[in-house]
């Protein structure tokens, strides 16, 4: 199977959008800096994105099914917006925890522990 | 030898960006580089979107994201990278946990992604995206290359999407043909009014932590610093 002549398929988003949730899973794990780990999460974001259009898209749904139509596209808009949000409150909380802790190392905030 | 599918290629080149500075994203240390490492990961992705004829949720992706959050990150990123913080190491011990732990997340997704037969075989040539593909002899079993251009429900995606966030959903209500149905054919009317207020009230909260705490609980100039609200005594 040549890649090049034949069309792509859904699976095909749906592998790019699992290497960018594993990548933002690795992030989010392994950086100590919350801007790191915020990075992370727009990646997994996204993964979830491209699955959410994918599924939605006419031209990748298999033929003669009806797909989930307009769904997916609203779901992502929606979900691009609340990442929008969020992201403006984690960097607010990150800014934050600069001021009060003098770092951004997420090792050192430890004071809710128990 | 068949023509060659432009639509594949373009979305080979736009999954190998997305894909690699993913990765780069991870393996970079620098969290300058690691920011803009994201920016074109994001982008690409937003390419990925209008191959999958989702123009609208394309340039929103490039606005919002590569236009808004990222300036945002960078923002975050000038006020906070100092010194030590630019590149903080991760010991060797979380590595190899994160990357057993990716691995096998991923051979889960992958193994889920590709076991569906009907999501991977190659299907009928859509000739939205492709319209010299008409003419490449590509032997399919039962579907002919006319079968997406009979649907054309993609033809105004933004409109569609607008009148859904209204509460109308177009694409839906012209195929339902039982009355029953009809009521679940609802709009996203109630969602969009709610993430609205939703965006407001996060920014405005975002706004307020992000200012109130510079005062008073910064270590450096708890003392020396005077309440910007007072009047200073020793202005000229």
């Amino acid at each position: 199977m040549n890649i090049f002549t034949e069309p792509v398929g859904l699976s095909h988003f749906l592998v790019v959008g699992a290497v960018l949730f594993v990548c933002g899973i690795i992030c989010m794990a392994t950086k100590r800096n919350v801007l790191g780990v915020l990075m992370g999460i727009e990646l997994v974001l996204n993964g979830a994105n491209l699955n959410f259009v994918a599924f939605g898209s006419s031209v990748l749904r298999p033929p003669g099914t009806d797909g989930i139509g307009m769904d997916g596209q609203m779901i992502a808009l929606f979900v691009i917006v609340l990442a929008a949000a969020e992201a403006a409150v984690a960097l607010a909380i990150a800014l934050s925890y600069y001021h009060a802790h003098a770092t951004v190392d997420v090792d050192r905030g430890v004071e809710l522990r128990g | 030898m068949d023509a060659i599918n432009w639509h594949s290629c373009f979305f080979l080149l736009f999954a190998a960006i997305a894909c690699g500075f993913a990765v780069a994203v991870v393996v970079v240390g620098d969290i300058v580089r690691m920011a803009c490492c994201l920016v074109v990961s994001l982008a690409a992705v937003a390419g990925l979107f209008f191959l999958a004829e989702a123009e609208f949720l394309g340039a929103a992706q490039l606005m919002v994201y590569v236009g808004g959050t990222m300036v945002l990150l960078i923002f975050g990123v000038m006020l906070t990278a100092r010194g030590p913080f630019v590149s903080m190491k991760t010991g060797g011990g979380q590595w190899v946990l994160a990357i057993v732990i990716g691995v096998a997340l991923f051979a889960v997704l992958l193994q889920a992604a590709t076991s569906t037969s009907a999501w991977n075989g190659p299907k009928a040539n859509d000739q939205a995206a492709v319209p010299a593909a008409n003419n490449s002899p590509l032997p399919q079993a039962g579907e002919g290359p006319g079968v997406r251009a009979v649907e054309g429900d993609s033809q105004d995606a933004a409109g569609q999407l607008g009148l859904g966030l209204l509460g109308v959903r177009e694409d839906r209500l012209r195929r339902q043909d039982k009355p029953v149905l009809l009521g679940g054919m609802s709009g996203y009317l109630l969602v969009f009014e709610i993430i609205s207020v939703h965006l407001v009230v996060v920014l405005v909260g975002a706004a307020y932590l992000a200012r109130a705490r510079r005062r008073g609980r910064n270590p450096e100039s708890r003392s020396p610093l005077p309440d910007p609200r007072s009047p200073k005594p020793e202005s000229p």
